[in-house]
């Protein structure tokens, strides 16, 4: 079961990690959030797996049952998911504005800061010109 | 010791900086005098404390020790420094009077100025050091006085690059020397040089003793210019001429030479260290004279005769007993009183005809009178005839070198070829240059005025009374610093006439056949010139090549870290956070399996989520991906519900609904490129990372599970939810009780997320609007 449960992890880290070597941004986004859900089961299954019973304390009883499953690693989950669609939400966002502000998703067309292999000439100007800052100034 | 201050070995280095202080701030006109006054000062303190130096007592005092470092500190003058002391203020002097006029008019003279008097300072800090560190110090800071002094004209290409090349070769070298001093200090347990000389035994006794002797050696040979390093000293001929003669002839290119004459009582004795200095000697000497006469600027000649020079005393210091000693003093003196005047001369020819080449110059010698007496007088003694100092020197250097035992035919056989150029261009510069056929310059030339005039004339004339007088010379100067180099008074006293001897059969020898280059030179000049295998076969062109491979180095690495390309950033980031556990893993032996539990229905709920994983990356559309990725969040949510997990279930959906319709959404209003913009080649070698990663991850993962399980805080968290939290669903306890606070923090971070995802919408929307 454990080890099912690994395979099925590392599958999504791999099929994660393809998604971020993308170049457009929006496929990073889903590599992303698969990424979160990976490390979510990974968590999961390091507080041991294989119970059904929820961590709930029955009624009567001043203890966790013996077969209930490990309540700790259900609460760091939680929270994880939530702040994971916070971050989520926000990288889409800016996302969607840097794609308003370059004309692009492509990570290889934003290339403001650096650029790969430097050609200086009116190739390297012209996009700087269109940056946000400037259009800023500009409005 | 109690001394009154006029004795102090730090009054010196306190005018030094006043002055440089007062240069910088008085009128231009007058920056010149203060600086030769502060100077003269300083050369009249030394002159002071020479009476308190003898072969055997010198003066010291403590001066900047570090002792928590180990650092002694300590300033000392014995007969070596004296003579050092005395050069440096002296010519220091009259180079100061003369760059005031040479450069009269220049705005930037106040910054020549100060910049003179601070490496006149660090010169005499460095040869009245008794401290390695203290001595390391100064040593650098003429090194980088040097490097803004040859780039004075520093919109010049030429000087700005040969000011870097002198800065990169004595550097290095420096380094090469603080490893070396280091080295030295950590075997002989103190960093004094007295105490090192006097722990000579222990020092060669150990097995570091060598490196540190190479590595010492290594930073001499690069400040004196010794072969192979010779190249940049010529190159420095860019500064202005009173530069040149101050330190790249009479003092800075000679504080290699002091300190392997200052560390010669440690090493005479060692075969490796006679070898290398002889023949690194004999080498530069022979480079020197061969390619001074090659060149045709006055300075550039001058350049090469002064490597030359260097070259002579290191391989007199190499020689080392006490005649070669001595003839090493002899020459040092001789050599820079000789030198800087013609340094001057050539810089008096240079200002007043506006050309220094030695082939467009002749006959100067009636319009510019005064010069040319003084460049004949500095030129004998160059050459070496009676009655001049520099006949004293060269006599005692060939007895030094015949005497050399089994080396004696090579190296006074070499010395004899090399003085024979040294007369030849002593020659160039005063009969050449002052007499025969007057040949037009760009400016009518006369004799300079006096404040430029004193410096050649001065030093001329002390070659001129020396060689009339050597043997006060001889006890007052020449005594002390043999017994520094020596460790020991040496009694060898110098003569104008030793009577009729082979010496002098060899110097006659020398004079004729330096008459004949003379003669021949406009023809043996130019073809010299056309040998181009010296300059490109030269360390010149070594050091180009591989200054030009450490840039060419440099932007490939950049290159290759800083390549610019998000996508190359994260491949190596998930490469090594894939490779580094593996690694660990592996060769640790810490690969696992668990001990698993039975398969039953429950693992279909895997195969949903790995399904959608390899179905949101393959898929060719955006929007077929994010359906396939809600499928990934709709199957870990029944892994949550199926292990006992509701609550987190029940969030899982409601964040995956919620996240596939925000998605959608905001996907499908952006005109996206819909498909994979990856190649099929980049698509293997991304999947090939990405496998590596998953197979990674997966595998800690299992060893993770492998190992025991330490249940103690779920245990706790289970047994006090209802008497301490009052509360029956212990993971609702943990989050809202016993980590009340991080559930805030939570809180919190959703909050802001939101509103910088509301600050954004509108910002963008407006950008929009503003744009179209």
């Amino acid at each position: 079961m454990e080890i099912l449960l690994a395979a099925a992890i590392g599958v999504l880290v791999a099929a994660a990690a393809y998604l971020l070597l993308a170049r457009d941004l929006p496929r990073a986004l889903l590599g992303f959030v698969l990424l979160g859900t990976a490390a979510n089961l990974s968590i999961f299954a390091a507080g041991r797996i294989g119970t059904m019973v929820p961590p709930l304390v029955d009624q009567g009883e001043r203890a966790l049952a013996a077969d209930a499953a490990n309540p700790l690693p259900q609460a760091l989950v939680l929270t994880a998911i939530v702040i994971g669609f916070g971050l989520a939400a926000f990288t889409l966002v800016l996302i969607r504005s840097a794609h308003d502000a370059f004309g692009t998703a492509s990570a290889d067309e934003m290339d403001e800061a650096e650029r790969p292999d430097e050609t200086p000439g009116p190739a390297a100007v012209a996009p700087a010109a269109a940056s946000p800052s400037h259009r800023r100034e500009a409005a | 010791m109690d001394v009154f201050f006029f004795q102090s070995l730090t009054l010196p280095l306190v005018v030094g900086l006043a002055g440089a202080a007062g240069v910088a701030l008085c009128r231009p006109a007058l920056a010149a005098r203060l600086g030769a006054l502060c100077a003269v000062i300083c050369l009249a303190a030394y002159v002071g404390m020479a009476g308190a130096v003898t072969t055997a007592q010198s003066l010291a005092m403590p001066f900047w020790g570090i002792p928590s470092l180990g650092v002694a500190g300590g300033l000392q003058l014995d007969g070596l420094s004296l003579v050092f002391a005395l050069l440096i203020t002296g010519i220091g002097a009259l180079v100061l009077l003369y760059a005031g006029r040479y450069l009269q008019g220049d705005p930037r003279l106040p910054r020549l100025m100060v910049l003179l008097l601070l490496f006149m300072t660090s010169m005499l800090g460095a040869v009245t050091a008794d401290d390695v560190i203290t001595l390391f110090v100064f040593w650098e800071l003429t090194s980088i006085a040097s490097f803004f002094l040859v780039g004075y004209d520093h919109e010049r290409l030429g000087a700005r690059k040969a000011a870097l090349q002198a800065l990169l070769v004595t550097g290095g070298g420096g380094l090469a020397l603080l490893a070396g001093l280091v080295l030295v200090s950590i075997v002989a347990g103190t960093t004094s040089l007295s105490g090192i000389i006097a722990a000579r035994e222990v020092v060669l006794a150990d097995p570091l003793a060598m490196p540190a002797m190479l590595l010492v050696v290594l930073g001499c040979f690069t400040k004196s210019a010794q072969f192979p390093f010779h190249f940049w000293l010529p190159n420095a001929m860019a500064a202005p001429t009173p530069v040149s003669a101050y330190l790249h002839s009479a003092t800075m290119v000679k504080l290699g030479i002091y300190l392997l004459a200052r560390l010669n009582p440690v090493y005479q004795d060692v075969v490796l260290w006679q070898d290398l200095l002889t023949w690194a000697g004999l080498l530069t000497a022979a480079t020197g004279a061969l390619m001074a006469l090659r060149e045709t600027d006055l300075k550039r000649v001058l350049a090469w005769t002064t490597v030359t020079a260097l070259g002579t005393l290191t391989l007199l210091i190499g020689l080392a007993p006490e005649l070669s000693a001595t003839a090493a003093v002899t020459f040092l003196i001789v050599h820079a009183l000789y030198k800087a005047a013609l340094f001057l001369i050539a810089g008096i020819v240079d200002h007043e005809t506006g050309t220094r080449d030695a082939t467009a110059l002749g006959g100067l010698g009636r319009a510019m009178p005064v010069t040319a007496a003084a460049a004949a007088l500095a030129a004998f003694s160059m050459a070496g005839l009676p009655p001049f100092v520099g006949f004293v020197a060269k006599e005692i250097v060939y007895e030094a070198k015949l005497a050399a035992g089994g080396m004696a035919g090579v190296v006074a056989s070499v010395g004899f070829l090399v003085n024979a150029a040294q007369v030849a261009i002593a020659g160039l510069l005063s009969w050449r240059l002052f007499f025969g056929p007057l040949r037009p310059t760009p400016t009518q030339p006369h004799d300079p005025p006096k404040s430029m005039l004193a410096g050649p004339v001065l030093l001329a004339l002390l070659g001129l009374l020396a060689g009339a007088a050597p043997s006060i010379l001889g006890t007052w100067l020449v005594d002390g610093a043999v017994a520094a180099i020596l460790g020991r008074p040496a009694d060898v006293p110098l003569k104008l006439w030793h009577g009729f001897t082979p010496v002098l059969a060899l110097s006659v020898a020398t004079v004729a056949l330096g008459v004949l280059i003379l003669a021949g030179w406009a023809r043996l000049g130019p073809r010299l010139r056309r040998a181009a295998p010296l300059d490109r076969f030269g360390p010149a062109a070594a050091y180009d090549r591989a200054l030009a491979g450490l840039v060419a180095w440099a932007e490939g690495t950049t290159r290759a870290v800083q390549h610019g390309s998000l996508r190359g950033y994260m491949r190596t980031l998930l490469l090594v956070t894939a490779l580094a556990p593996l690694g660990v893993l592996v060769a640790r032996g810490g690969l696992a399996l668990p001990e698993a539990a039975p398969v039953d229905p429950r693992a279909l709920a895997f195969l949903l989520i790995a399904a959608g994983a390899v179905a949101t990356a393959l898929a060719r559309g955006l929007f077929a991906a994010v359906m396939a990725m809600g499928l990934v969040g709709f199957g870990t949510a029944i892994v949550f519900l199926t292990f006992g997990a509701p609550d987190v279930a029940l969030t899982q959906f409601t964040v995956e609904v919620l996240l596939v319709v925000i998605l959608a959404t905001v996907l499908i209003r952006l005109p996206l490129r819909a498909r994979d913009a990856r190649t099929g080649r980049q698509r293997a070698s991304d999947a090939a990372v990405a496998s590596m990663l998953g197979l990674s991850v997966a595998l800690v993962l299992l060893a993770v599970l492998a190992s025991p399980f330490d249940p103690r805080l779920g245990d706790w968290f289970g047994a006090q939810s209802v008497p301490g939290g009052h509360g029956r669903n212990v993971v609702n306890v943990i989050l809202v009780d016993f980590r009340a606070l991080d559930t805030l923090g939570e809180i919190a971070v959703l909050a802001i997320a939101a509103f910088s995802v509301l600050a954004l919408l509108r910002g963008a929307g407006r950008r929009l609007r503003t744009g179209t």
